[in-house]
């Protein structure tokens, strides 16, 4: 019913281009591809960008970011075999990771676009996978990021040529956990789409962390699809960390699709970035499959953040739990969707959700829909939804124990965080979010310091105002 | 035990619906469909001054500009406005008393259950009789008058209170509202007008009584009420329709004003007929019902037993504008056969130290849909302001489904907000706890279901409470989740 308005300059320039490269964009593409292409484009052309009037983008305002002038490439920028492994190593003590880089939204390695290792596991570009995958890549590439999801998704599926490409053979169990790095670093406004694509075969296992970071500070807008395909009786942990500077909006969706028995928990930390927009749709595509959906978000100066999350119970016998928590100062604005639907033959669902928010100014703002749509009768399922203060009592509890106000707050508001930071599971990543969040809610550290990327300064000592051992 | 469950549902499909009678009464009716020309016949008929026919006509402007909303979770064959009638009155004529009112209105009202007679000398309740959108009678006129409290139809109180309706009317619910709010104010025939003077509390129940008769009608009504300063009221709404094929529309307003410590308590339970069990006929209920605490230290209660109507799209609301105002919503909604609801409340906060309170029980059967959907709003001002919304689903039957849409947004870091949901079956326990106990499973789960809604039943009126309980065991007697 509702009336659309033209398109933006921005979706117009996109269209344009989309017609006057038509060759280039398609350069690596099977006839498949192509097809999936044109179509998304025409949903897009009837889709648009979202605007106010988009009921689930009513508060989050993207005009904004959408009237900015961009560069948009069809191509890298830059010399690929970049030695960017060596620029930024992670930080994070201890932890063994695989780190798959890309720079504006360009997959780059000295070792070439892919790389398999003994037990089969592809790792790489997805422009490369889809020169020597092609049939897996045909099977998989944008089949479940939907295109008529929201106008960003069909954008990306028209338009976007690399990423990175995840493949686990059946009954593999991945040991070292795989980081992927989305690094903007650029002298000019840039709109960046990648579409990541990762395969997870039978009754194999990964952990996989999804770090978006910048390094610059000039404008950004990405849009960033992953799917996510978790095989019969697999299981997936999945880390999203996102430290974006004040100036970038970022617009990610991530798709998974669980077959029978899989097992996913997926965690989104977000502790600084202009606008970020999480889209999480998860389809429970076979019986028994257990999702539990989790996310932090400490926001402060105008930053907004927004997430949004969609199960869907397609199937008897499954389990999913949401929890998502946010710490809201200064001015800025959160948004949390939360969507349970339970289809008609779901029976035996189990479904929680829960949404709490503290906020600590009056400038803050919190949006919280915790929607639930079941169609079946046989089920549990329950969401709850707070929005409020540090606890009084608890405060006292504390005060009158000597600890200082300042303190006894940092201690209350990091126990709020540490409930979703508990369900990590990979222990050297825990203990660097653990710290990160301490001093995040300290609001020491500028965005550089805290990223995980240790870009311009070395690892220093972090001293602590509070031994949490001695509490 | 799943067979069994199956034929106890179908049991519960094939409730009926006793309200479906049909009485025939010379009727006065407008020609069909809608265009100024219907707007200026409903106004000449009522005699109403030139100021309230400029209202209707510029809410029929901005109607035409509107587009019917979609976001609701209902599906409905398009609503065809042209084929309706929009005005439909008992052939009136002077009456003195009420013995010289139709004896077929009075058979009608008597068949309800609301016998004007009966009402009138044993129970206390004074009634406003709304049939296809006429006011037919108000008893207890004069009792009230002794207090000062005015109670009468719409239509009578444009005509002896211009000021009042003039200062009131569309100050809470403006034309500008939404689609049915605008269609209503350009179309709608009467209702009830009721004022509470400064510091009476009002001490009988005040009761709507509303009736669709004749076919093709659509009734668009409207319901004022006004508490000043520190006065009470509690307001009773009942209505049915008969059993008919095609659908009929309601599109109602009701406006609440709540000024400084006035409480005004507002029950209804609305029987509209619902359509057959494959979903046929039944009447579209698409009301504005909201409520506005204006002054300091005022309250507005909703308490509603939805168990009628295809399609419900209703949304009692309380606007908390005065400090340490207060707002409350209980609702009980049923829905069985194809009947589809979407239903909730809105606590908007503009005052200090405001409080509010959600109670939702759903209860969904058949091949039915219910739809909870709220919106709760501190606004920065709404200081130390707080908000307890509880709304629980129950399912009886898998072809069924049970929503919860609640929208929260707050501003300011003083205020609480807490909302909780579940949603799931009759629990075997309780069920098996009952038969056990040698209580058949039908009067098990009316237990069951009863005790579920308890918390909502308990704020009725005691008449209500009665008619509500007896509302909830005919539709769902027997049925087992």
């Amino acid at each position: 019913m509702e009336t659309k308005t033209s398109h933006t300059a921005l979706g117009q320039k996109m269209i344009q281009t989309f017609e006057d490269n038509e060759k280039l964009i398609f350069r690596n593409d099977s006839s498949t591809i192509v097809d999936r292409r044109k179509k998304a484009m025409e949903i897009f052309r009837e889709q648009r960008f979202p605007d106010s009037k988009t009921e689930n983008w009513r508060n989050t305002d993207i005009s904004k970011a959408l009237a900015l002038d961009y560069n948009y490439y069809l191509e890298p920028g830059f010399q690929k075999h970049v030695d960017i492994d060596k620029m930024f190593q992670c930080d994070i003590p201890h932890l063994q990771t695989k780190m798959i880089s890309q720079l504006n939204g360009w997959f780059i390695s000295e070792n070439g676009n892919l790389t398999k290792d003994v037990q089969g596991v592809i790792i790489g570009s997805l422009a490369g996978a889809k020169k020597n995958y092609s049939e897996l890549v045909d099977a998989h590439y944008g089949l479940i990021a939907d295109d008529i999801k929201s106008g960003f998704v069909a954008l990306n599926n028209a338009f976007a040529e690399d990423g990175v490409f995840i493949y686990v053979p059946d009954n593999v169990e991945v040991k070292v956990p795989l980081q992927m790095v989305n690094i903007i670093n650029h002298d000019e406004n840039i709109f960046i789409q990648n579409h990541n694509l990762v395969i997870i075969g039978e009754n194999s296992s990964l952990q996989l962390v999804q770090c978006d970071d910048s390094v610059d500070h000039q404008r950004s807008l990405i849009n960033t699809v992953t799917e996510i395909f978790v095989g019969k009786n697999a299981s997936l942990d999945h880390y999203k960390l996102q430290n974006k500077n004040d100036n970038s909006t970022l617009i990610n969706s991530i798709f998974f699709d669980l077959k029978r028995d899989a097992r996913l928990s997926t965690n989104a930390i977000t502790l600084n970035g202009g606008l970020i927009r999480n889209e999480n749709y998860v389809t429970l595509n076979g019986e028994n499959c257990e999702a539990n959906v989790m996310g932090v978000y400490l926001v402060d100066k105008a930053q907004h953040v927004d997430n949004q999350i969609f199960i869907d119970h397609a199937f008897p016998n499954c389990r999913s739990n949401e929890l998502f928590k946010g710490i809201i100062d200064d001015s800025a604005h959160a948004v949390f969707n939360g969507r349970i639907l339970v289809r008609k033959d779901a029976q035996h669902t189990n479904a929680y959700q829960t949404n709490k928010n503290i906020l600590l100014t009056d400038k803050a703002t919190v949006n919280t829909k915790p929607f639930l749509e079941i169609y079946a009768d046989d089920v549990k399922c329950s969401h709850g939804a707070t929005i409020g203060q540090i606890d009084e009592n608890a405060m006292f509890y504390l005060k009158s124990r000597g600890i200082g106000e300042h303190n006894a707050k940092m201690l209350l508001m990091y126990a709020f965080a540490a409930e979703v930071i508990n369900n990590i599971r990979i222990e050297p990543l825990k203990i660097r979010i653990d710290d990160m969040v301490k001093k995040r809610l300290r609001g020491e550290l500028s965005i550089c310091e805290q990223c995980v990327l240790h870009c311009s300064t070395m690892e220093k000592e972090i001293k602590f105002e509070i031994d949490l051992s001695k509490v | 035990m799943a067979n069994d469950e199956n034929v106890l549902i179908d049991n519960v499909t094939r409730g009926e619906y006793k309200y479906g009678f049909y009485t025939d009464i010379e009727m006065d009716t407008a020609p069909v469909g809608l265009s100024e020309d219907t707007i200026r016949f409903i106004s000449a008929k009522k005699s109403e001054p030139q100021w309230l026919l400029d209202f209707r006509l510029k809410a029929y402007q901005h109607w035409l500009t509107l587009e019917e909303p979609d976001w609701a979770h209902l599906h409905h064959p398009p609503i065809k406005y042209q084929e309706i009638i929009y005005f439909a009155a008992p052939k009136k004529k002077e009456l003195a008393s009420l013995d010289e009112v139709d004896p077929d209105l009075l058979e009608t009202f008597n068949k309800l259950g609301i016998s004007l007679e009966e009402q009138k000398r044993l129970s206390g309740v004074a009634v406003d009789a709304v049939i296809d959108s006429v006011s037919v009678k108000t008893t207890f006129t004069k009792t009230l008058q002794k207090h000062g409290i005015i109670f009468s139809s719409f239509s009578e109180a444009v005509q002896n209170h211009p000021d009042l309706i003039k200062k009131y009317m569309a100050s809470v619910v403006p034309y500008t509202d939404n689609y049915f709010a605008a269609l209503n104010s350009a179309v709608f025939s009467d209702g009830s007008f009721c004022y509470i003077p400064k510091g009476v509390r009002c001490p009988v129940e005040l009761s709507t009584y509303f009736r669709i008769n004749a076919a093709n009608t659509g009734q668009f009504e409207r319901t004022l009420i006004v508490a000043d300063e520190g006065s009470y009221v509690s307001y009773l709404e009942g209505c049915t329709a008969p059993m008919r094929d095609e659908n009929q529309l309601h599109a109602a307003i009701v406006e609440i004003i709540a000024l400084k410590d006035a409480e005004v308590k507002y029950s209804t339970v609305q029987n509209w007929y619902p359509g057959n069990s494959e979903g046929k006929g039944g009447v579209y209920n698409f009301v504005t019902k909201r409520g506005m605490c204006r002054g300091a230290n005022s309250k507005i209660s909703w308490t509603q037993v939805e168990t009628g109507s295809a399609i419900t799209w209703k949304y009692p609301s309380c606007i908390l504008m005065g400090d340490n105002s207060v707002g409350e919503f209980y609702s009980v909604a049923v829905t069985n056969n194809y009947q589809q609801a979407d239903t909730g409340s809105k606590m908007i906060h503009l005052g200090k130290n405001t409080k509010s309170t959600i109670i939702s029980k759903g209860i969904s059967a058949g091949h039915s849909n219910n739809s909870y959907r709220g919106l709760v709003r501190m606004s920065r001002r709404a200081e130390n302001s707080r908000n307890f919304s509880q709304c629980d689903s129950l399912l009886l039957g898998d072809k069924c489904g049970a929503h919860t849409y609640p929208y929260i947004h707050n501003e300011n870091k003083s205020s609480i907000i807490e909302h909780e949901a579940t949603t799931s079956k009759i629990s075997e326990d309780q069920l098996f706890y009952c038969l056990q106990r040698g209580i058949s499973e039908e009067n098990a789960i009316g237990l069951i279901v009863n005790g579920y809604a308890k918390e909502v039943l308990k704020k009725l009126p005691m008449e209500f409470a009665v008619e509500a309980q007896k509302l909830l065991t005919i539709s769902l007697e027997g049925s087992v989740g």
